[in-house]
């Protein structure tokens, strides 16, 4: 199963590098990067439970994620501070839970994921979940660019500044959720800052910044699943996906940004 | 009903509080269409508020009643975004057209109007001047055709000459375009050749009316009791244009 299941396992994985790069290319731009680590957190004690009463992990995970997801919307609506500062105080305390929770033989595959076996339906909620993102990032990318360039001016083109924004923080959660198996609760949040912080180093407009941050997401996990196969075949490729991440960033730096 | 009878916009009783923090009280007003209404008020009086509110973005009690089918546009003092992103002028704007679902043609003709060149449309924000990037907002704000411009304060980063340029580009607009316009603003001199109402909001009793009878010194003292600087600062100005 694992050697005949692998290519659906790099279909949803390159499936999913490109719906973290476009969540991730607004979530830089509306300045909530570190929110993607965070709220990755918040899964913790939902896969923590999971493991406990031995039900799918994901599921757990899901659960917290989306109770997680409302709360920092009604917090961000009530006292209009900044989303960074809400989600951090929600859920820093949400990874120690969840540490404590999860039996001590899971807690490795929790916070770093693990590149097993993929059930058919998991590889197709994966793949419906990727779908559903980058549709619908893709769909909303004008409002979403309006709303974080100016809310009155996007309120003045009638966007629903509420809806976008639960709607956008659900995507979010969405893509740390599909992340998760591959590369747990503490990388998930990861391929969403490391690809878009490269592609805009390179970019000058919006879409280019786009596509340059799905590039550097498509070829991290790429080349982080072939070199964990090559050379680390018993390890789960989060780690290696953003080491390569990292590196773009580094190399992407290198070069001179015009004025 | 007589559409030239209908007020534009009618604020009643209107009330805007942060937790016990009440920033506008009882305020009630009404402007028609094609006026120029200057809202002025020392800083935290509740001017960009009371803008948030008439845009819906605020809960609020009283009423805002806009005529039917009014379209805004807004001009911000400032935008939430960092400006080094790599966004174009031209990105904003074809944002705004996709969403509104008016061609293209739309953009060149709201350019147009604000003299924007091509070439502040192909620059990245971060790179444009403060008055082109003043204008470009304004040109954001007529895509779509709105009925109102609110705009926030145009020209708190701006020398005195791109002052003048921005107030007279507004004015210019307003009359060809039979624009109604709320603005914020702290030039009097301003406020006394175009606007057509004042409405100031301090800590006690909001004022609203004509400009001559609202910008009197004794007026001028009492909303601004909290900057006696600032007043004297406007109170010259208003002796100058007396």
């Amino acid at each position: 199963m694992t050697h005949l299941g692998s290519i659906y396992e790099v279909a949803l994985a390159l499936l999913f590098a490109i719906a973290a790069g476009l969540v991730g290319s607004f979530a830089l731009m509306k300045r909530m990067v570190l929110a993607g680590d965070v709220i990755s957190h918040v899964a913790l004690p939902g896969i923590g439970l999971a493991f406990l009463f031995h039900f799918n992990p994901l599921l757990g995970g899901a659960a917290t994620l989306l109770a997680g997801t409302l709360l920092i919307w009604q917090l961000q609506k009530s006292t209009g501070l900044a989303v960074d500062a809400m989600i951090g105080v929600v859920f820093a305390g949400s990874l120690a839970i969840g540490a404590l929770l999860t039996p001590q033989e899971d807690l490795v595959e929790a916070l770093f994921g693990s590149y097993q076996t993929l059930s058919l339906p998991a590889f197709l909620i994966g793949i419906a979940a990727s779908l559903l993102i980058i549709l619908s990032v893709l769909r909303f990318k004008d409002h979403l660019l309006l709303s974080l360039f100016s809310p009155e001016m996007a309120r003045a083109t009638s966007i629903r500044l509420d809806r976008l924004n639960l709607g956008y923080l659900l995507l979010f959660s969405l893509t740390v959720l599909v992340g998760l198996r591959f590369l747990g609760a503490l990388l998930a949040g990861a391929l969403i800052i490391l690809p878009a912080a490269t592609g805009r180093r390179l970019a000058t407009h919006v879409s280019q910044f786009l596509f340059c941050t799905c590039a550097a997401s498509l070829i991290s996990v790429a080349v982080g699943l072939l070199v964990t196969h090559l050379f680390l075949p018993s390890r789960s490729p989060g780690p290696v996906i953003v080491i390569i991440s990292a590196l773009l960033f580094l190399a992407a730096s290198l070069r001179k940004v015009e004025a | 009903m007589d559409p030239v009878a209908t007020p534009l916009l009618s604020v009643n009783s209107l009330s805007v509080s942060f937790g016990s923090r009440h920033v506008i009280q009882n305020l009630s007003f009404e402007i028609d269409r094609g006026e120029n209404l200057a809202i002025v008020g020392p800083n935290g009086s509740g001017k960009t508020v009371l803008l948030r509110t008439l845009l819906g973005m605020l809960p609020y009690s009283g009423s805002i009643r806009w005529a039917p089918g009014v379209k805004l546009g807004y001009v911000p003092q400032s935008v939430a975004a960092d400006l080094q992103l790599p966004i174009f002028a031209s990105d904003l704007l074809a944002a705004k057209a996709r969403i509104l679902k008016v061609p293209e043609e739309a953009i060149a003709r709201a350019a147009a109007a604000t003299a924007t060149t091509p070439d502040m449309l192909s620059s990245r924000i971060g790179t444009l001047s403060g008055g082109q990037f003043q204008k470009i907002l304004i040109t954001f704000a007529l895509l779509g055709d709105p009925d109102v411009l609110l705009v926030d304060e145009p020209t708190a980063s701006l020398d005195e000459l791109a002052e003048e340029h921005i107030y007279e580009l507004l004015d210019r607009l307003r009359r060809e375009r039979n624009l109604t316009v709320l603005l914020i603003s702290h030039e009097l001199s301003v406020i006394y050749q175009r606007a057509t109402r004042v409405l100031c909001l301090s800590k006690n009793t909001p004022c609203f009316g004509k400009p001559q009878e609202i910008l009197t010194p004794e007026n001028l003292a009492e909303v601004y009791s909290s900057q006696p600087e600032f007043f004297h600062h406007l109170h010259n100005h208003a002796e100058r244009h007396r």
